[in-house]
């Protein structure tokens, strides 16, 4: 047993070890706060903070998520949520994808922005809050628009990649990327009451079934704007959808799309 | 013929949600979308039962057809 591995034995509550002794073995060992949860992880020492997700997931899929690398395109309504939930619940490394700045109209539903923040980059912000909330997840803040161009370069190290973004041309793109790189796209898109979710693995064409017909002009959701609660709705769907295709678990939304209606409180699952 | 119409969304305001509305042989999914002004532009997807339709298909009786409105995505 490695020194590292008889400090977790030492400071372990059954198989849980708490944060504070997460942070002594980074300033004892030299290590990062990331590297010292892979290593407990890997040796089947469960950090204390996920000690709740372990009825749903085993110490080997909470190894697997840290090691894992999912990219999010947009940190506004969906992305925010997206990436909160994501490194709650222990992906590793994140890839926050944006090229804005938090302006007043999005303060009654991005999770990430506040008045202090007015003028701040989105995607820098997401750093400081995922740096917050869980230090040993890594976050790559990129502040730049994804493009057909720069795309393959940022989303190539993805395991998962999230679509959380604004606007129809660069879904497109998004979609072209994550098909040429073979990469499964976790598709959102939210307007007033509504929003819908759907998975598609490489090889699967449901962006373009979806957008295809269409150019690339807003949808419904530039009559309709967005509230507070449909953000957190859908994104929530996407990071169930990531946290299964990563663990394994579970059934997907693949070849159909989740039709969420919170006016008239209904679902449709809608074949693709 | 008697159809089937399911709105979903922002198409059910001043409509409805779900219609059995009778139609003459040969009326085509576009004939519909004109017959309740539904906005071309704002279309998403379109089900005649669980297959998606082009405006050209023609309906039968006793089919669903569900539309449903584009969403794009997030608000800037």
């Amino acid at each position: 047993m490695s020194a590292l591995e008889e400090f977790f034995a030492a400071e372990a509550s059954g198989d849980l070890v708490p944060w504070k002794s997460q942070v002594l073995a980074a300033d004892m060992f030299s290590m990062t706060l990331g590297e010292v949860e892979e290593a407990m992880l890997k040796a089947g020492w469960l950090p204390g903070r996920y000690q709740r997700n372990r009825q749903m997931l085993s110490t080997a899929q909470q190894h697997t998520l840290f090691r894992s690398c999912v990219a999010v395109i947009g940190c506004g309504g969906l992305g925010g949520y997206v990436i909160e939930q994501l490194a709650r619940l222990g992906v590793g490394r994140i890839i926050a994808i944006d090229p804005d700045t938090f302006e007043e109209h999005n303060l009654n539903r991005q999770i990430l922005s506040s008045p202090r923040l007015l003028g701040h980059s989105k995607a820098l912000t997401a750093k400081a809050r995922v740096n917050d909330i869980n230090p040993a997840v890594t976050l790559v803040a990129v502040e730049k628009a994804f493009d057909g161009d720069n795309g393959p370069a940022l989303v190539a190290d993805a395991d998962v990649v999230v679509d959380a973004v604004d606007n129809v041309a660069a879904r497109k793109a998004l979609d072209v990327v994550c098909r040429d790189l073979g990469i499964p796209l976790v598709h959102g898109a939210i307007a007033g009451w509504y929003g819908h979710v759907s998975t598609q693995f490489p090889g699967d064409n449901i962006i373009e079934k979806l957008y295809g017909h269409t150019d690339d002009s807003p949808g419904v959701e530039s009559q309709l704007g967005n509230p507070s609660f449909t953000p957190g709705a859908a994104a929530s769907f996407q990071v169930a959808e990531v946290c299964k295709i990563i663990s394994g678990e579970g059934e997907l939304l693949r070849h159909r799309k989740l039709h969420i209606d919170l006016l008239a409180m209904e679902t449709e699952d809608v074949p693709f | 013929m008697t159809v089937t119409v399911k709105l979903f969304a922002t198409f059910r305001k001043g409509r409805f949600d779900e219609s059995q509305r009778e139609y003459a042989e040969l009326t085509t999914v576009g004939d519909v979308i004109k017959d309740l002004a539904l906005p071309n532009h704002k279309l998403g997807a379109i089900l005649i039962n669980t297959f998606h339709a082009g405006k050209g298909l023609p309906l039968s009786e006793g089919d669903t057809l569900s539309f449903f409105p584009l969403v794009g995505g997030e608000c800037r």
